[in-house]
């Protein structure tokens, strides 16, 4: 009997680098590292070299220095006199701002024509095709560009609010109105709604360097405290029907639980809104919201909203025919079946493409330089950058913090995949 | 007793037509507009929102004006016409200024040369959208960048032939020296050979043949690049870099190897990081950092770089959930008929994975096109807020807004439902599962 002896031989040739495969990988790895680690250390001289000859440097120290510029929207107390690190901290409160309420729309929004998109009805369905279409087939920037325009563009001038006293004895009409009672006022650059204000707030904390707005917060806590006991009621009544069969009458108890607290609270610490009030040339006192924040936040919302409906028309399409039929045979009614059956297992193809599009629309309020609103890339790597001529640091500190944020929501999406997932075998 | 005689019926009698209620366009409307309470409701407001609309942007639409000067005179014309409150657009603005949101800053006499480079570009793409064309015309498709780049920017026809014999020379290299080295190593010098061409050979070889022979084309810069032809080079540059490199770092992602696949991971998922304004940012700014002193290329190239890397992290992604839904035992199956990796990547993996992605490939596309406009805040003339903001700076067109924004949005609307509709087509056609 022959053998046939495939084994190879124990020498080492230099050959077998490049055409054993056993040592291949090996070769092509350090070819990679050599030449990754060639392009980085070209990358890193030529920056130094350019730096000399820019006579600049590449320190982080001009963060703490004063900014000397407004900032037109501050979520968190801000003066000119404030460092650029603060005034880095505003623009990044007011992306975040932006990309929360824009999320929030566009999921309600979304999940609405989504749904509707698979309606029976034939208009309603082709409407929200034509919106789907219509939505992601032009570029956002044209979203953001058309919102801003419109809202400056079809508004009155502020001072068209004012009453003259000539005009008041002449009996005339002010050429604009304010909406809802007076209380709301829409102009060309900003919408002045009624504010929010206390009478004998709470005073500001201080904590770790950051300011807070104590009233918000024992707000914040109350309510939280208020729905965790709604939460332990419900399950309290779940656990009688449980072993009675009989659920106790809870709406009046949950709906007191929920409102009285944060009510007392709210008159404990004399709440009361604040109207805006027409003075000499502009309006005084409520609160203004930019139409630079609402026409991003409204044009990303309505364009992330196309995407969104498509993800959600696409998880309920996903659940097959058989789990509705099987509902239906258990003898579950429609909207049972429904928030029962087909959502909890539709969330799972939904959420994570939903999660990157929450991503998308927070890295796509970086477009707010189409209309100047002062988000992060406003701040930091707008006037910052102009001002201090600091390039490399601001860009690279801007980077930074849009990839934090954006491996913080992946990692969260990868936890909850991780919770979702079927138990297979 | 009489007789019965019982009746049998010896004809059929004609079918009768069902009901007014039941059928055509009545039942229709029965069946999927008003079967019940709930349903009537939605259909009423739809039509309400229909009506509304239509109200709105019907006469608008009806009352546009092609012929006039400035926004004014417009304006003068319509309420003369429709009388005092009419509304209406007005196109004329698009008929004046059409030629700088398709060529942007491009010289007036020159136009003949982006239209015949686009012209040549469907040419150029055709057979790659088509498998039923003649492979042949392949050959032009590899052509056809250096012609495109030549036509353009113009200059010596010099410069892009310098750069295609380095092309030749790399394969001239790897033909000598692969049946005695193998592929790799072959592949390797030919690379080296043709980079020393590029980089050392390249400009003195086409200066020296450009004053012995000048043939070329008046040169155009940059800076004049506007409009559509300005996000059509962009885009189409880009999406035809970033699909081959997303298939490698999709491959690269992965690999067994430690190394390629950290590198993979971690340039993916700083691109997706990041929105896409800070690399355009990073091109604009930055690069003079990390490039070497003195070195200027040009703004556009810098772009379609950071671009195309953009692009490409985005398909990579796609790419890896189509490889990730290949059945484990294609792979085995290609490693049992003995195929070497790139082999059963071309023939067995490759093929199949994107099919898959096809979809998700097309979108990234559509997304990449959609965000050619985003080059306006580096300074060039995108269609969108570029031209616009040059046409709305004009004292004539001042205050214009919806007509400039329906203008290109349309035009984006077009290209980009076009694409879309052509990935479904594509996906049908290559469906081999017979559900």
């Amino acid at each position: 009997m022959a053998f046939v002896q495939d084994t190879p031989k124990d020498s080492f040739r230099l050959g077998m680098l490049i055409y054993d495969t056993r040592y291949r990988s090996i070769t092509i790895q350090v070819i990679v590292l050599v030449l990754f680690l060639a392009f980085l250390s070209w990358l890193v001289n030529n920056t130094i070299e350019n730096l000399a000859a820019k006579d600049r440097t590449f320190d982080f120290g001009f963060l703490w220095s004063r900014a000397g510029y407004d900032i037109n929207q501050t979520l968190i107390p801000y003066t000119n006199d404030s460092t650029h690190m603060r005034a880095a901290m505003v623009g990044l409160l007011n992306t975040l701002l932006s990309a929360f309420v824009g999320c929030i729309i566009a999921t309600f929004l979304g999940v609405f024509i989504g749904v509707l998109r698979l309606s029976k009805n034939w208009l309603v369905s082709r409407l929200m095709t034509v919106y789907v279409e219509v939505f992601r087939n032009v570029p956002v920037l044209l979203w953001i560009l058309l919102a801003s325009t419109v809202l400056s563009e079809t508004t009155p001038a502020p001072s068209d609010f004012r009453v003259t006293e000539a005009m008041q004895a002449a009996g005339e009409q002010p050429k604009a109105h304010m909406l809802f009672n007076g209380s709301v006022a829409i102009t060309n650059r900003s919408m002045n709604l009624p504010a929010p204000l206390v009478e004998h707030g709470l005073p500001r904390l201080e904590f770790l360097g950051l300011s807070l707005n104590s009233n918000v917060l024992a707000f914040l806590i109350v309510f939280g405290a208020s729905i965790y006991a709604n939460h332990l009621l419900r399950s309290n009544a779940r656990r009688v029907q449980e072993q009675t069969g009989r659920r106790p009458v809870t709406w009046w108890k949950s709906l007191a639980i929920l409102l009285i607290p944060s009510a007392a609270l709210l008159f404990a610490l004399g709440f009361h809104l604040d109207y805006p009030v027409m003075t000499k040339f502009n309006f005084r006192g409520g609160m203004e919201l930019l139409h630079s924040f609402t026409a991003l936040t409204l044009a990303l919302a309505l364009y992330t909203a196309a995407f969104i409906a498509e993800i959600v028309r696409a998880g309920i399409m996903a659940i097959s025919r058989g789990q509705h039929e099987a509902a239906a045979a258990l003898g579950l009614r429609p909207g049972r079946t429904m928030s029962l059956v087909i959502l909890p297992q539709a969330l799972r193809v939904i959420i994570p493409p939903l999660i990157s599009q929450y991503l998308n629309l927070t890295k796509n309020t970086s477009l707010a330089i189409a209309v100047s609103y002062m988000d992060l890339r406003g701040t930091l790597g707008g006037i910052t950058l102009n001002q201090t001529g600091k390039e490399l640091e601001c860009m690279l500190l801007m980077m930074a913090i849009y990839l934090t944020i954006s491996l913080l929501i992946s990692s969260l999406m990868n936890l909850f995949n991780r919770a979702v997932k079927l138990k297979e075998r | 007793m009489t007789e019965f005689t019982p009746f049998v019926r010896t004809d059929m009698l004609e079918q009768r037509e069902p009901p007014a209620g039941q059928r055509g366009i009545i039942l229709w409307a029965r069946e999927n507009l008003f079967s019940g309470p709930m349903n009537t409701a939605l259909s009423l407001i739809g039509l309400v929102v229909i009506l509304w609309l239509a109200s709105h942007m019907v006469p608008w639409l009806l009352h546009g004006v092609w012929n006039a000067n400035s926004l004014t005179e417009c304006r003068e014309i319509i309420t003369a016409t429709w009388g005092p409150d009419a509304t209406g657009a007005c196109w004329a603005m698009v008929r004046e200024r059409w030629h700088q949101y398709v060529f942007g800053f491009y010289p007036m006499d020159l136009y003949w040369r982006p239209t015949l480079a686009f012209v040549l570009m469907l040419v150029a793409i055709a057979p790659i959208l088509y498998q039923s064309l003649p492979r042949q015309m392949m050959w032009f498709t590899a052509l056809y960048p250096f012609v495109c780049y030549w036509l353009l920017w113009g200059g010596t026809i010099w410069a892009p032939v310098v750069v295609l014999m380095g092309f030749g020379l790399f394969a001239l290299v790897f033909r000598l020296l692969v049946s005695g080295l193998g592929v790799p190593v072959s592949a390797g010098l030919g690379l080296v050979a043709a980079a020393a061409w590029w980089l050392l050979v390249q400009t003195p070889l086409s200066a020296a043949i450009h004053s012995v022979l000048p043939v070329g084309l008046r040169s155009v810069d940059s800076d004049q690049f506007g409009g559509f032809l300005l996000s059509i080079v962009i885009g189409v540059t880009a999406i035809a870099a970033s699909l081959p490199m997303g298939i490698l770092l999709a491959l690269g992602r992965k690999s067994d190897m430690m190394l390629v696949r950290t590198l993979s991971v971690g340039f993916i998922e700083f691109i997706r990081g990041v929105p896409l304004i800070t690399l355009l940012f990073t091109a604009s700014l930055l690069l003079q950092y990390f490039l070497p002193p003195e070195t200027n290329f040009d703004i556009i190239l810098r772009v379609i770089i950071l671009v195309t890397l953009f692009a490409a992290a985005y398909i990579a992604e796609v790419i890896r959930g189509g490889l990730a839904a290949l059945p484990r035992g294609q792979y085995e199956a290609a490693d049992a008929l003995g195929l070497d990796y790139w082999q059963a990547q071309r023939l067995i993996i490759m093929p199949q994975a994107l099919k898959i992605s096809i979809p998700g490939i097309v979108s990234s596309f559509i997304g990449l096109f959609k965000d050619t406009t985003l080059v306006a805040f580096v300074g060039l003339q995108d269609p969108l807020k570029g031209i616009t903001a040059v046409v709305r700076a004009d004292i004539n067109w001042k205050g214009i807004y919806w007509e400039p924004y329906i203008f290109a949005g349309v035009i984006f609307f077009l290209i980009c439902f076009g694409m879309s509709r052509y990935s479904m087509w594509l996906e049908r056609k290559l469906k081999t599962d017979h559900r």
